[in-house]
């Protein structure tokens, strides 16, 4: 159910609203009722110590986690479940995998397809997914191989690239679908430091163009300067949320702060 | 981030060393005696009499042969797809959430690998006495069709499925094996995607899985090659039994066992190199650069250039690790 409460208007420009959304494997409880609000065309950027549920809760947004409770709604549709009457009815796989669709995700670990080019990587889902004409599909993915700067690298295998260019392939791949919102995981964090920046560059470009964005991120200086919203998990609950350059520069709790001070 | 193709450079290599090498006495001592044994083998094969090598000529091209050898490779590849297409379908199955699927497939394995070959081919061959007849219709209700089993089966259909459905079962465990190989973030990448199951099984895993799957896949078929002649059990005239209906009849047994052996050591060793062939073709992308085929090695090696030892070598010639 979305908070009615709220003005049309303000829900229609929310991408993703998540109300007391929780995740447990077996016993353990990794989100105990997370609230945030991610809008329209916002760089949202999460941070927190390791194992505070961010990966999961960036994986219950495409549904390759399932929530146990609360409620999570990617532009005013429900995540993997349908309202019908006053009862939520599960989505079949491929209703699931068609909201996907519109989902982009870049992983920490790139998880480019080794048997494919990176060409073949970018044309893969347009047309097994959507069934693009290859020929159309082709000229997209050189199109976004050039935007990421690889364009020359088209014809090389993950093998053959650095963990930078791999992930500006992933996020090329992840751009060929023409997502509405992006999610990161870290996607900086297995990078040498000195191939960061291409990566983060890439990123910068696509939040000026507008796209909606979910980081999740160890990366400060990015969060300051591109970031919209920012929040702080640990134990799978939002401690803290506002500004980034507020957020950052003065925290407000004692648990935002210790972190800070380590990764700062 | 330079914009060289690691593929296409050809980085300098320093002058070669000259040296005076080390000596292997030991390696000369050993090939002498190896040596001498092997020519001690050959002189054995050829002066016994017993192995009769005009025979062996004769019947080395003789029709019987020749269509028992027509046999066996339609069963070794008719028996290698089923046992291929049921092991996927099996391996599938074993790793559903559906658990009715997964033991189905887990009592399947158990049973077509828990007795012996022989005695399935057997049992295929003696449906009949189980059910005499075979018929297609409503579970349980009317049927439409209805054939004796004896000619439903014929000798042919029973020896594929003795020999098929058996593959199947081990077929299944090899899959299964090269599907877990796949790491899973390629699932959630694929899915993440927006492909479906069935297409991230097709187009993502099973392919990578088949660098896995290949080189066991190769030993089931050259194996699968010779476990055929179990076939001549139910006298369905494979190699080997053609072998034995002349040598029935004529009494030269050794000459035409020899016959027999020479053609499944041709066959073997042809299956051998193919194998070689398709490994090399699904490890793309797997290796930056592939190994070289016998062939480039001899090209290279007659052309006086040394032969790289793979990896971060550079093959001219191939373009980084892409297809050849
Ligand atoms: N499949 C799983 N089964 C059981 N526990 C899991 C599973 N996935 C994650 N967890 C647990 O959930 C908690 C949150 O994991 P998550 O990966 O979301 O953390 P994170 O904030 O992304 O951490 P990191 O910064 O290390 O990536 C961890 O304690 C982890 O051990
Ligand atoms: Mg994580």
């Amino acid at each position: 159910m979305t908070d009615l409460t709220k003005p049309a208007d303000a829900r229609t420009a929310l991408m993703v609203e998540a109300q007391g959304v929780r995740k447990s494997y077996g016993h353990v409880e990794v989100l105990k009722g997370i609230d945030l609000e991610v809008r329209k065309g916002e760089v949202f950027v999460l941070v927190g110590p390791s194992g505070s549920g961010k990966s999961t809760f960036l994986r219950c947004i495409n549904h390759l986690e399932k929530i146990n409770g609360g409620l999570l709604s990617v532009d005013g549709e429900l995540v993997g479940y349908r309202m019908k009457g006053d009862r939520l009815h599960e989505l079949k796989d491929r209703e699931v995998a068609q909201k996907r669709r519109d989902i982009g995700m870049v992983f920490q670990h790139f998880n480019l397809f080794p048997h494919m080019t990176a060409l073949e990587n970018l044309i893969e889902a347009p047309v097994q997914v959507k069934g693009e004409s290859k020929a159309d599909a082709r000229e997209r993915a050189m199109a976004l191989l050039e935007r990421v700067g690889l364009a020359d690298k088209a014809k090389s295998y993950p093998s053959q690239l650095s963990g930078g260019q791999q992930q500006r392939v992933a996020i090329a791949r992840a751009l060929a679908m023409k997502p509405k919102l992006m999610l990161f995981d870290e996607p900086t964090s297995a990078l040498d430091p000195e191939l960061v920046g291409d990566v983060l560059d890439v990123m910068r470009g696509l939040a000026e163009d507008g796209m909606t964005m979910i980081v999740v991120t160890h990366e400060m200086g990015f969060a300051r300067e591109v970031g919209d919203a920012l929040v702080f998990m640990d134990g799978g609950v939002v401690v803290e949320s506002g500004n980034p350059r507020e957020v950052l520069t003065n925290p407000q709790h004692e648990r935002t702060r210790a972190f800070l001070s380590k990764v700062l | 981030m330079n914009s060289s193709d690691q593929g296409s450079v050809h980085p300098g290599r320093p002058e070669t060393i000259k040296a005076v090498p080390v000596r292997h006495p030991g390696r000369w001592a050993g090939a002498a005696v190896v040596a001498v044994l092997a020519a001690m083998l050959i002189h054995a094969l050829v002066t016994n009499r017993q192995f009769q090598w005009d025979v062996v000529n004769k019947y080395l091209f003789d029709s019987t042969i020749l269509h028992g050898l027509g046999v066996t490779l339609e069963l070794t590849f008719l028996s290698m797809l089923i046992g291929v297409a049921g092991g996927i379908t099996l391996a599938i199955m074993r790793l559903s959430a559906n658990p009715v699927l997964s033991s189905t497939a887990w009592f399947y394995i158990w049973v077509f690998r828990g007795t012996p070959v022989l005695v399935q081919l057997l049992f295929w061959n003696f449906l009949g006495a189980l059910w005499a007849n075979i018929s297609i219709g409503i579970p349980f209700g009317p049927a439409f069709w209805s054939e004796p089993t004896n000619k439903a089966i014929p000798l042919f259909v029973a020896a594929l499925l003795g020999l098929g459905l058996n593959e199947a079962a081990y077929m299944a465990e090899i899959v299964r094996g090269g599907i877990q190989s796949v790491p899973i973030g390629q699932t959630e990448a694929a899915h993440a995607l927006g492909m479906s199951q069935f297409n991230t099984m097709r187009r993502i895993i099973l392919p990578q899985a088949m660098r896995v799957i290949i080189p066991p896949t190769g030993n089931e078929t050259i194996s699968m090659l010779k476990t055929t002649s179990l076939v001549s059990a139910i006298s369905l005239e494979e190699l080997l039994r053609a072998g034995e209906n002349i040598y029935s009849r004529t009494f030269q047994t050794i000459p035409l066992l020899v016959v027999v052996s020479i053609w499944y050591l041709l066959m073997t060793s042809i299956l051998t190199v193919g194998q070689y062939y398709i490994e090399r073709h699904f490890a793309r992308g797997a290796n930056r650069v592939l190994p070289p085929t016998p062939f480039q090695r001899l090209r290279r090696l007659f052309a006086g250039k040394p032969v790289p030892k793979i990896e971060h070598d550079v093959v001219p010639g191939i373009e980084g690790g892409g297809h050849v």
